[in-house]
């Protein structure tokens, strides 16, 4: 059953050639090419939007490529559905596994290819049975009967992979697996990778973390902009090398940045933390700047940037505003003090769908267009109309529900309702995230203008080119923690990466 | 990039009129099927247009419709209050008991106020407060509150009101219109003002088509769901004291299943029941053609149960229909 790992003209298990695969507006993925070899752990590396998870979902065939060939040993094929991947023996393994809690955990392995009896039922015995050979070979001590819910993040993954030797799969793909886990269970699932190539199956490892991709890959690929921008043996490269061609590129050009007169300090951070999400955060921003926050994702910004607006409580901290002790529990104090946050997630926390255009503006402003609480709707108009015309919003009419808008046009609503509350700072949580290229350079030239007339800006991103292009100055969060400071003079890629990734610097 | 001149489009506020609008929504349907019911009643019974035989029928929906007024903010907001017909049995339990201690009509009002007061915080704090999603906790208080009537209550029922007291129910402002429904009238304004023109009107709105986005926006949501909680126990009072006053008696099974009543009302007025949207002036048509239905089905003598079932096929189909109807919509665009 060993195959011979070090035959070096080994045929691959699955390639891909030329894969190209566009959405509207977007080219997520160019002539690609990836051959994954049985009993190699290939890495496969790049920044937020290179097209990783574009590339994952072909091989599961969850998307269908737009041109280009899939081929299993070596035979032309097509994945038109995630069944026709997983029976040519293609299987994902997610940050998040897709399993069902309410099942137990040898259902979770079986399930849809369960063994049945002679009367066609499900033969549990032998079903329990299986299960726990295939536990024991990924290492896993389990009771096949418990439920799948009584289990922490680490013991379902290894279910996971169990269901993936259940159907005899040749390809596994391990999107970000070691995410959630502790450094123990990152251990283990480093033996159970070996023990995975020790049988021969082909690994397609993603990962952030450059650490755990030198500890078990044998190649590597590097993804940037949709395009396959180098490839090799791990053996062969360096830390440095990875990072050079993961974000090697011009940046700067495209984007709008102003230079700016940075005034007095606006709003004082100070030992900022939260038992689980982050701790000691320091800093300052000041009039006219645009601060960036770059981390991988997870890294704790979203939750640091919703305490400081009191959606979140953080455990201990202080924040002065123009020199004042401020305190905020709630959003309302928030938008009071001048502080408003533009959610990351427009869908969800930011536009209210259901809701007109002009109604979406006004909603945290209505204390200035109404009354005694009496709504002025002329003066709601009028506010909406001033600050959507700013945006350069496009839509038929002010009284159109914001969910018939496309997504950008929804960015420029949700940015247009905060603006009108004319805070001091303001706070874009990935403002570009998912919107059209037109629509993400009037979001960044709309950034600069506010920036030039004194307000004070905050820009969370993981778009390193977006940070680059529009930040006066850099901190990286790393685990909740300020892992790097660093001013647009001296700024980087590469130091940005190190810092987000936790890399030493190279002497 | 600097020197183009970027010229603002012009967008209308709106595309439509408010005549066209009008003419497309929900409440212009409801006064096409109100005014069909009415010409039907007139035609069935000689004796429904008389003045008096109106008025009477009037208090057929008078008091669910106060309750329904705030009713129909709770479920715009994503709530529900299933509780409103037991606070109005404890209501009215809590006014016959004080009747026996040899309270007089102001300070039964007072009581009967407070009471459905208290009732609505302990909603609204157990929803607010605690997390709990609105229609556990209410179908729970809808027991607990009926059942306290039943503890204090018995079976006996309690009577000797104050004869003052019994003008709440029985009592007439001018000419044929009655007490309730010139207070109907004044709360159908009071919530089409407070639903429409205030802030905290849109607040409602807001909270109801998308919480999370309505707290990050600044909107005190925990705030202002509280106070809907408080309004449905206060207005559930209000129709207590009326009910109890017309009756002037008080048994623990008052108002039992007006909840349904209620929701149904609120429903049939073009609330979408998963929140978000919904008029003032719907529920107030909604509240008309409940009302003369049952009237007529009095004048022809059809029996209560008959009602019952009327009630509970309305229900379903005034939540299926829209459903069905966006569902077939949907499948022809495609």
């Amino acid at each position: 059953m060993l195959q011979d790992t070090t035959t070096s003209r080994m045929k691959p298990a699955v390639a891909l050639e030329g894969i190209s695969k566009s959405f509207p507006g977007v080219r997520a993925l160019s002539d690609v090419s990836l051959s994954l070899y049985p009993g190699s752990v290939t890495a496969l590396v790049g920044e937020n939007g290179a097209g990783k998870s574009t590339l994952v979902k072909i091989l599961t065939g969850i998307y269908q490529p737009d041109e280009g060939t899939i081929r299993v040993d070596g035979a032309e094929t097509r994945f038109p559905t995630a069944n026709s991947a997983a029976k040519a023996g293609v299987t994902a393994i997610h940050q998040e596994t897709v399993l069902f809690d309410e099942l137990s955990v040898a259902e979770n392995i079986f399930i849809g290819h369960a063994p049945r009896n002679g009367l066609g039922l499900i033969d549990w015995k032998k079903m329990n049975a299986d299960a726990r050979a295939l536990l024991s070979r990924v290492g896993a001590d389990l009771d096949p009967s418990i439920r799948l819910r009584d289990l922490g993040i680490a013991n379902k993954h290894l279910v996971a992979i169990a269901r993936a030797l259940s159907i005899d799969a040749r390809v596994v793909i391990m999107d970000e697996p070691t995410a959630a886990l502790s450094h123990k269970e990152i251990h283990e699932l480093y033996e159970l990778v070996d023990r995975l190539k020790a049988d021969g199956k082909a690994i397609l490892f993603i990962s952030h973390k450059f650490d755990e991709i030198f500890r078990i890959a044998d190649r590597y690929t590097v993804f940037r902009d949709g395009r396959m921008v180098g490839e090799g043996l791990i053996s062969e490269t360096t830390q440095d090398d990875l990072v050079r061609q993961m974000v090697g590129r011009d940046v700067g050009q495209v984007f709008p940045k102003q230079e700016v007169a940075i005034g007095e300090p606006v709003l004082t951070v100070s030992g900022y933390r939260h038992p689980t999400e982050f701790e000691d955060i320091n800093f300052e921003l000041r009039r006219g700047e645009i601060l960036g926050f770059y981390g991988l994702v997870g890294a704790g910004r979203s939750e640091f940037m919703q305490s400081l607006i009191g959606i979140t409580k953080p455990s201990a901290g202080a924040i002065r505003l123009d020199g004042h002790v401020k305190v905020i529990r709630s959003p309302a104090e928030a938008i009071e003090a001048g502080i408003v946050y533009v959610p990351e997630e427009r869908g969800r926390q930011g536009a209210i769908i259901g809701l007109p255009i002009f109604q979406n503006v006004t909603l945290p402003s209505l204390s200035r267009t109404s009354r005694a609480g009496f709504l002025r709707m002329a003066e709601e108009f009028a506010l909406a109309r001033e600050y959507t015309a700013r945006l350069d919003l496009r839509a038929a009419s002010l009284d159109q529900d914001v969910g018939t808008l496309s997504g950008g046009n929804q960015q420029k609503v949700v940015i247009a309702k905060w603006l009108a509350t004319r805070p001091k700072v303001i706070i874009l949580d990935e403002p570009t995230k998912g919107i059209d290229i037109g629509s993400k350079a009037a979001v960044h030239a709309f950034m600069s203008e506010l920036a030039a007339s004194g307000l004070s800006v905050i820009m969370v991103s993981s778009e390193i080119p977006e940070i680059m292009g529009m930040a006066d100055r850099v901190i990286v969060m790393r685990e909740g923690r300020i892992a790097g400071r660093f001013e647009r003079a001296d700024l980087t890629a590469e130091k940005l990466v190190r810092a987000a990734a936790g890399i030493q610097e190279a002497a | 990039m600097a020197d183009v001149q970027t010229i603002a489009r012009h967008i209308p506020d709106r595309l439509e009129s408010r005549g066209a609008r009008l003419i497309k929504s929900w409440e212009t349907l409801l006064v096409a099927v109100a005014l069909a019911i009415f010409l039907v009643n007139s035609f069935a019974s000689p004796y429904f247009l008389d003045p008096w035989n109106l008025s009477d029928a009037t208090f057929n929906f008078t008091e669910k419709a106060m309750i329904a007024f705030a009713m129909a903010l709770v479920i715009i907001s994503g709530e529900i209050d299933l509780s409103v017909a037991s606070i109005i049995a404890l209501t009215s339990t809590v006014m016959g008991y004080a009747v026996q201690l040899g309270f007089d009509t102001p300070a039964l009002v007072m009581i009967g106020l407070a009471t459905g007061l208290l009732c609505g915080a302990f909603n609204g704090l157990l929803v607010t407060g605690l997390g709990l999603p609105s229609i556990v906790v209410t179908i729970g208080t809808m027991s607990l509150f009926r059942g306290l009537s039943f503890l204090i209550l018995g079976d006996q029922a309690f009577t000797g009101y104050p004869a003052s007291f019994s003008w709440f129910g029985q009592g007439y402002v001018w000419w044929v219109f009655s007490f309730e429904f010139c207070l109907f009238v004044l709360l159908a304004v009071i919530y089409g003002v407070v639903l429409h023109k205030t802030n905290f009107g849109r607040a409602v709105y807001a909270i109801g088509n998308n919480q999370t986005a309505a707290l990050f926006s600044g909107v005190r949501v925990g705030r202002v769901k509280f106070v809907l909680f408080l309004l449905t126990g206060l207005m559930a009072a209000i129709a207590s004291i009326c009910l109890t006053a017309r009756l002037g008696s008080t048994r623990p099974s008052i108002a039992l299943g007006w909840e349904l009543e209620v929701v149904t009302m609120v429903v049939l007025g073009g609330v979408n029941i998963l929140g978000g949207s919904g008029t003032i002036p719907g529920v107030v048509l909604a509240a008309l053609i409940m009302g003369m239905v049952t009237f007529g089905f009095g004048l022809l003598n059809v029996p209560g149960i008959v009602m019952s079932i009327f009630i509970g096929l309305l229900l379903i189909s005034v939540i299926a229909l829209p459903i069905l109807y966006r569902r077939f919509r949907g499948r022809r665009s495609h």
